[in-house]
């Protein structure tokens, strides 16, 4: 044990030491920070200009298509087809007569292809611009209408999960984000420190000092202190990361004006309404309320503890798998490459399962998905963020953890028996049928 | 007083001379060949010896055995009369093995370190060996340089130091000079010796024949997982004498092959002849006297250990042994 201990701390340190570590930790939240920015910014400002010239002759759409900053509207006379470039104009919209119950398509053409994002916003007006004038003609005021589309902006679905007597709000598009970010780092996890430790097997078993170290300490522990070591590093930087991202947030709400942090202050404690008689919270101070309203509906005692069990756990199941590939391999690293394969699949697999139940947590393929030890790191993590015991029972959380737990010791057991005979033979080129003998042969 | 002085001596014999490690009916089997077949012998403590045979005869089988990397299909192994425990003895053995290697990217300060401690020294012992070490082989700046830096002799003299730091009773070497300048292999090669004077025994691996004859006090000889030759250097080649002499007449007189000797080679007046069959040293020289040769030299000459190893392993098909370790 002390000297698995000694084997920790050298694949800790002299992976932690290194520059790499520190570039990666450190530039990694702000890369994301820096592509989740830069994205938005695109979308807002990189969007090109669009001047539209519309021919309708209903004579009704013309209050519906609003000029934004993006898109001009305009209803110019003598202006067709064939002269609409000449005459400054980037698209075209040419409206047919409507006719009462019978189906007619509007066109649109352009200079350049417009986006799917923008035509569907345009087609939307125009529809709903038929539909209020349909109302109008059954004999509907325009007043009244006005006053019902004010009215139906008021409401909001609010979800409620029911626990017995008390019931409690949920937010299922929080728990998809949750279940969809924590699925997908574990997932990158397991491939990046999986290929770590792999790599490192590979490293001591071609750079021959394998057998100098055997000559000290059993292969399982070398192997074990390898496959602790590099999941001591992983969890090291989850916790920079959180730490980072933390600080980052909120030093970013340092810089927020001071009414702004006033305002939302208030909100806290008023449950998300400004006390009576004060002013109207500002709507940037109620999206941040909300904002922090629906991240504090989550269970995230609870969600953090399965992350770091499923994290640990999968990685432990994979790190094993992977360190019996990386003994099997000789001096071409391409060997690995199909030995691999079958790790990968399910990993792939499973991260796929995964997108679909962040959608649906309960479907038999979720409840099997989050049961097998292959997929339940990912696919549980992605169930549980609906919460527990509403999406998945505590008996359920329960099997599923003890089935990764006995998995990792089973793929712990089997590669430490492919690892021993594995790291001291060379030259030859291993099967996975090679390995499963070297795994169940006598001792 | 005579017997005080004989239950001394019995004493050192009994403390020099008992077996360090006894190997007995060792076998491994892997599934396409019988790697070590029913090997048995002791190594005596402080001695220097030889483990020697053909490429695949089983030697490296043998070793890891030895160190605890392998079990034994059957047979036992003792280390100091009781039987072999890789969990505790290992900390006993230091070994160099063929295929040897460091970390690339580590600091071979830190390395030595790391190894050292695996073999159960604290870390400031074992620094201060490393230190006493590198002072020794004038290595002191190589602290904090890295393995990828060093030549392949530099490392291997690393590998040495980092073999012998823990101050093991079994020092375990396959091939320790392959790689060397015959400046370093001498510098290794006094250090094996003056290990050995302190009371370390030394198995010694290699096929460098010319090596062993000069290093080792004791040899076994395996071909294809068997025990060929077991004995003392001296021994062994006595046992494969083949009554060849080597005889130096005044330069002028000649002498010829006859009932009593057939000359094997001849160079100028330097005669190498072999004894026939029923006859002895004295009847040669008898003969030359009576032909009023001078003669100025008459040495029995031994085989040497390469000519016997190639005899017992030629046509044995030694080589084409590879294993299948499945």
């Amino acid at each position: 044990m002390n000297k698995t201990w000694l084997i920790i701390q050298r694949e800790y340190l002299s992976r932690v030491k290194n520059k790499r570590f520190l570039i990666l930790t450190f530039l990694t939240p702000l890369l994301i920070v820096g592509l989740i920015a830069a994205s938005i910014y695109f979308s807002v400002s990189g969007v090109e200009y669009r001047k539209i010239a519309v021919i309708d002759p209903n004579g009704f759409v013309k209050t519906s298509l609003k000029n934004t900053n993006q898109i001009n509207f305009s209803f110019p006379a003598n202006v067709d087809t064939s002269n609409y470039i000449q005459k400054g104009y980037t698209d075209i919209l040419i409206l047919p007569q409507f006719e009462k119950g019978k189906k007619s398509d509007y066109i649109l053409r352009s200079q350049k292809s417009m986006g799917l994002m923008l035509q569907e916003s345009i087609s939307d007006r125009i529809n709903s611009a038929i539909e209020d004038q349909m109302l109008q003609d059954a004999g509907i005021q325009q007043n009244v209408l006005d006053s019902i589309h004010k009215a139906s902006q008021v409401a909001e679905l609010k979800a409620y999960e029911d626990k017995g007597s008390s019931s409690k709000e949920s937010n299922a598009g929080l728990a998809m984000g949750i279940g969809y970010a924590s699925g997908l780092l574990i997932y990158m996890t397991m491939f990046i420190y999986g290929a770590m430790v792999m790599r490192g097997v590979m490293e001591e078993k071609t750079n021959r000092i394998a057998e100098v170290i055997i000559s000290s300490v059993k292969p399982f522990e070398l192997m074990m202190g390898k496959i602790i070591g590099i999941g001591a590093v992983g969890l090291t930087q989850f916790l920079l990361w959180i730490i980072l991202i933390i600080s980052l947030t909120s030093a970013a709400a340092g810089f927020l004006p001071s009414d702004l942090q006033s305002q939302v202050e208030t909100l806290q404690q008023n449950n998300g309404t400004m006390a009576g008689g004060m002013m109207q919270a500002s709507e940037s101070a109620q999206r941040i309320y909300d904002f922090q309203h629906t991240i504090s509906t989550a269970n995230w005692p609870l969600i953090i503890f399965c992350f770091i069990f499923y994290f640990i756990g999968g990685y432990l199941f994979y790190a094993a798998l992977f360190a019996a590939v990386g003994s099997t391999v000789n001096e071409d690293p391409q060997d690995a490459q199909s030995l691999m394969f079958p790790i990968t699949m399910p990993l792939i697999f499973s991260y796929i399962i995964t997108n679909m139940v962040t959608q649906n947590p309960n479907t038999p393929i979720a409840f099997w998905a989050s049961m097998i030890p292959f997929s339940s790191p990912m696919v549980m993590m992605a169930r549980v963020a609906y919460g527990v015991p509403s999406a998945v029972t505590y008996w359920e959380l329960a099997l599923s953890m003890l089935c990764l737990v006995a998995g990792f010791i089973f793929t712990t057991w089997l590669s430490g028996r492919i690892y021993r005979t594995g790291i001291l033979l060379y030259g030859k080129k291993v099967t996975w049928k090679i390995m499963f003998k070297w795994a169940f042969k006598k001792a | 007083m005579g017997n005080v002085k004989m239950s001394l001596y019995l004493n050192y014999k009994f403390l020099t001379m008992d077996a360090l490690l006894s190997l007995q009916n060792l076998k491994k089997y892997y599934a396409t060949q019988k790697a070590v077949d029913d090997i048995s012998f002791d190594i005596q403590r402080g001695s220097i010896f030889g483990l020697l045979g053909p490429n695949g005869a089983g030697k490296t089988t043998l070793l890891r055995m030895i160190t605890g990397i392998f079990y034994p299909d059957s047979g036992n192994i003792l280390l100091e009369g009781t039987t072999f425990n890789p969990m505790l003895d290992i900390e006993k053995i230091g070994y160099m093995p063929e295929e040897r290697g460091m970390y690339k990217k580590m600091k071979i300060g830190e390395q030595a370190l790391y190894l050292a401690q695996l073999k159960g020294m604290s870390k400031a012992e074992a620094t201060e060996k490393i230190k006493y070490w590198f002072k020794k082989f004038e290595m002191e700046s190589w602290w904090n340089k890295k393995v990828e830096d060093l030549s392949k002799g530099m490392s291997q003299k690393l590998q040495f130091v980092i073999t012998v730091l823990h101050e093991p009773k079994l020092i375990i070497l396959d091939e320790p000079f392959s790689g060397l300048d015959p400046l370093n292999a001498n510098l290794i090669k006094d250090e094996i010796y003056a290990l050995a004077k302190k009371g370390s025994t030394i198995i010694f691996s290699t096929h460098r024949m010319e090596q062993v004859e000069e290093i080792c006090d004791h040899i076994v000889l395996v071909n294809l997982g068997k025990k060929i030759l077991d004995g003392s250097v001296a021994d062994i080649k006595q046992q494969f004498k083949e009554n060849n002499f080597s005889i130096e007449i005044k330069a002028g007189s000649s002498i010829s092959s006859n009932a009593i000797f057939t000359i094997i080679n001849d160079t100028d007046a330097k005669y190498l002849i072999k004894i026939n069959e029923g006859y002895t040293v004295n009847n040669v020289l008898h003969q030359i006297i009576e032909q009023k040769i001078e003669l100025i030299g008459f040495n029995e000459v031994l085989p040497s250990l390469n000519e016997i190893f190639i005899k017992l392993v030629e046509g044995t098909h030694a080589g084409a042994r590879a294993f299948q370790n499945i």
